[in-house]
């Protein structure tokens, strides 16, 4: 009989560590639960339990929850980590998988998931380094191509949830066979075209999902190669006009379809130092790229003579729409929306400009 | 009071973020201020002007505005036009505070 495995909550929130223990009980293979509501003593647990699975929340008073993984992944490099949080920053995530922790959820996504992350903890529980199963964690320097390639060889099953900002892509793996793709709004082979054009990004694991409705027919060796041949074509443009032309639609086409689809009403790219604006949707371009101008210049000089740090972001908003300003490399983005859209703006744009960008 | 000041001097060697809500006219000029006395008048009245300059500028480019809100990685500001002069709110972001929407810790 397997022994019970235990797994330790860290959270500075109490009635969370009892919503936990509630959600954690119900587990199929019944774990143990502690839970901790601080750093110090959550170390003191991990030396004297034989803790399997820690969770922890990242932001927490005295010592931090990036701070608290960074200790148990040097001094308790058998335990599982899984961080818990309330911080929707992408920058967190990708913290967070740089210091090796296993899985990031947000809080609100495992209320509205619940049976799905219950299995990514099943999941967790059922693979330990100390039971003679194999693997390595931390993975870097490995473009996706390679991990895609090694879990099709191992004929794994699996989702792939691949992030890069504010972009999010999936693949599904069914016995090394390649079932679906999702990325930048595409899905099939379009999609899984587009994501190997991803230069950076974390991924991370999720369970299989078998049932899946199959869209890529190729073998996956035929797509990668395909792939390639497209990456190495937009690496070296062919400098026909008529391509270039087609090119240039092509993509302004899909710019204008992301717009749409995210319901935003227009994207002006406004370069900070010499050349024309760049819009989708705008009417009155030069003038809302001189008050993004405007402000990226008022912001810079806030910003310096208060010592303030960098600039975030600028949101307005007025009786007919709201704008979202973005700095990203040397542009300034402003994105309108609607005056009624209230659902997380801020986190479209980021993703409408990284789209822009990409 | 200013006691502290009088031994040590008035300069803070740290820069201190303005924190508080003032209200200006369409001039710039101070009309309320909840503002700390000792960050320098000058200062909180530039900020006003600049967040002026913003809705005026945006007004001109035909994209009439009610609120702008500046995030910066340590201060957000905030400012509400008010019948041509404008509400400015400073608020400094420490490592816990939420510059966006709130949510779980």
């Amino acid at each position: 009989m397997d022994a019970q495995h235990k797994i330790l909550v860290l959270d500075d929130d109490v009635d969370w560590l009892a919503l936990c223990r509630d959600q954690f009980a119900g587990l199929s293979s019944h774990p143990e639960i502690l839970t901790a509501n601080n750093a110090k003593r959550a170390l003191a647990l991990l030396e004297s339990e034989q803790i399997r699975l820690l969770i922890s929340d990242l932001r927490m008073p005295r010592i931090d929850g990036l701070q608290v993984l960074a200790i148990v992944r040097r001094r308790f490099p058998a335990v599982r980590t899984v961080v818990l949080s309330g911080l929707e920053d992408e920058e967190y995530r990708s913290r967070a998988y740089a210091l090796g922790v296993d899985l990031f959820w947000l809080k609100t996504e495992m209320q509205r998931n619940s049976k799905l992350f219950d299995e990514c903890i099943e999941s967790l529980l059922g693979h330990s380094d100390q039971e003679g199963d194999t693997g390595f964690r931390g993975i870097q320097s490995k473009s996706l191509l390679d991990i895609i390639q090694m879990e099709c060889l191992t004929r794994t099953s699996t989702v792939l949830r691949i992030t890069r900002g504010p972009l999010v892509a999936k693949l599904w793996i069914q016995d090394g066979e390649l079932l679906d793709a999702e990325c930048e709004g595409a899905s099939g082979e379009a999609a899984f075209h587009r994501l190997l054009g991803w230069k950076t990004g974390a991924f991370e694991n999720l369970p299989a999902e078998p049932n899946r409705r199959r869209t890529i027919q190729k073998p996956v060796n035929a797509l990668l190669l395909e792939s390639a041949q497209t990456l190495d074509e937009t690496a070296h443009p062919s400098t026909e006009p008529d391509s270039v032309e087609a090119n240039l639609h092509r993509k302004t086409m899909w710019k204008l379809a992301q717009l749409t689809r995210e319901g935003a009403e227009f994207v002006v790219a406004v370069p900070l130092s010499v050349g024309r604006p760049e819009a989708l949707g705008a009417q009155n371009v030069d003038a809302l790229a001189q008050w993004t101008l405007r402000a990226v210049e008022i912001a810079r000089r806030l910003s310096e003579r208060f010592e303030a740090g960098p600039l975030s972001h600028v949101a307005s908003q007025g009786p007919e729409r709201q704008t979202v300003l973005l700095l990203r490399g040397d542009r300034a983005f402003l994105v309108g929306w609607p005056a009624e859209s209230a659902e997380n703006i801020l986190e479209k744009s980021r993703k409408l400009v990284a789209l822009w960008e990409s | 009071m200013g006691i502290l000041n009088k031994i040590f001097g008035a300069q803070a060697s740290v820069q201190q973020l303005p924190a508080g809500t003032v209200t200006v006219d369409r001039q710039g000029e101070i009309i309320t201020s909840t503002v700390s006395s000792t960050f320098p008048v000058p200062l909180v009245q530039a900020i006003a002007k600049d967040m002026l300059e913003l809705f005026r500028e945006a007004r001109a480019g035909q994209m009439p505005l009610a609120e702008v809100s500046l995030h910066f990685s340590s201060l957000r500001i905030t400012a509400r036009e008010l019948r041509g002069g404008a509400i400015v709110f400073m608020f400094p972001q420490t490592a816990s505070s939420q510059s966006s929407t709130p949510a779980h810790s």
